[in-house]
């Protein structure tokens, strides 16, 4: 895959010719396909199936990373960039994730403490 | 002076060594990536401090409770989701449209990238407009940053037994925390339909076609489309969790 894309910027020299009309449209319809799943766990599955409220965060955060994925790799086109330049822009997200699982532990020892 | 090109000289022709850039990207969109990285820091810093006052609440308002009305429409109960669900609409159609921009501009046809553009900045605006009815509406009802609505309100936004001070702490976390996010996102969009005028403005004058390429359009581009993104974890985080 990354030998592959490798291949396709030594001809082009960094051009994004792999983004055409109908693979913008694809990727449209795909963010708006997860964001109908949003819509139906918000306003039928989360009132009519309460088995299923522990399981629902964890499936917006899957959903929203997910679209998250398609607009920074195909929208944004890093997905076709060199791999050096995927790595400087991803990497540094690791510090984020480092933040939100402090603030997440120690937002429970706050809770603890006040009540 | 001879042509032989010395040792050194060759050395340095690969990636890695200096020779060119390993990133094989023009440097304002490699700035501008690394500018949206920064940007995504803050943002982030911004939900996760949201997050850790909402995990360390005894109680939180309920988003399908606060954000059940249509603003600008007689609908004021029972239609969660159906407004912010407009407004993300806006913001993920206006982003194909600036994609498909910047294809148009790959194929240097200005006609195409400056109609992209203008349905950008349309699509900009409705979703200005769109917050602005929001704001007000929470405003009607009493919210406004360290501003919460009278007791008797209140209480329709928290389920089961949850004490008066509980409610009051909650509702204030809540609504300074509503009105930074959304506000510090919609001045990133206001300034992104700003920049997209700019660009408009340019393609119309010629800027880019005297220049031979379209790549500013990618520059502004990439700003668009991380406005967007952010707003798809404001939009989790605020309206769906």
């Amino acid at each position: 895959m990354s030998q592959h894309a490798t291949e396709v910027h030594a001809e082009h020299s960094g051009e994004h010719e792999s983004m055409t009309k109908k693979k913008i449209w694809n990727v449209f319809f795909i963010l708006l396909a997860i964001t109908c799943v949003e819509f139906f766990i918000a306003l039928y599955v989360v009132p009519h199936y309460p088995v299923f409220h522990p399981f629902v965060n964890p499936v917006y955060i899957v959903l929203t990373l997910l679209k998250a994925f398609f607009i920074v790799a195909y929208f944004m086109h890093l997905k076709f960039e060199r791999m050096s330049l995927i790595f400087a822009i991803i990497v540094p997200i690791l510090f984020i994730i480092g933040l939100i699982l402090v603030l997440t532990n120690e937002s429970h020892h706050w809770f603890d403490l006040r009540f | 002076m001879s042509t032989a090109v010395s040792q050194i000289d060759e050395v340095k022709s690969t990636p890695w060594s200096g020779g060119r850039s390993p990133f094989n990207v023009e440097y304002g969109k490699m700035m501008m990536w690394f500018f949206l990285l920064s940007d995504a820091f803050t943002f982030s810093s911004l939900l996760i401090s949201y997050g850790a006052l909402r995990f360390s609440a005894a109680a939180w308002p309920l988003a399908s409770s606060v954000f059940q009305s249509i603003p600008g429409t007689s609908v004021e109960h029972g239609a969660p989701l159906v407004f912010v669900g407009l407004m993300t609409f806006i913001l993920i159609m206006s982003s194909v449209t600036m994609v498909l921009a910047v294809e148009a501009g790959h194929r240097n046809s200005r006609k195409e990238v400056v109609g992209w553009m203008i349905a950008t900045v349309i699509g900009g605006f409705m979703f200005l407009g769109c917050q602005a009815l929001e704001w007000n509406h929470l405003h009607s009802e009493g919210f406004w940053w360290s501003s919460i609505p009278n007791d008797e309100t209140l209480k329709e936004f928290f389920s089961g037994n949850v004490s008066l001070a509980a409610q009051h702490t909650s509702a204030h976390q809540f609504a300074n925390l509503f009105f930074t996010i959304t506000g510090f996102h919609g001045f990133h969009v206001f300034t992104g339909v700003i920049i997209n005028i700019i660009i408009t403005v340019n393609v119309l004058a010629g800027t880019y076609e005297r220049r031979g390429s379209y790549l500013m359009i990618e520059k502004v581009g990439l700003y668009w489309h991380f406005v967007d993104l952010v707003w798809v974890f404001v939009f989790t985080f605020f309206y769906l969790v």
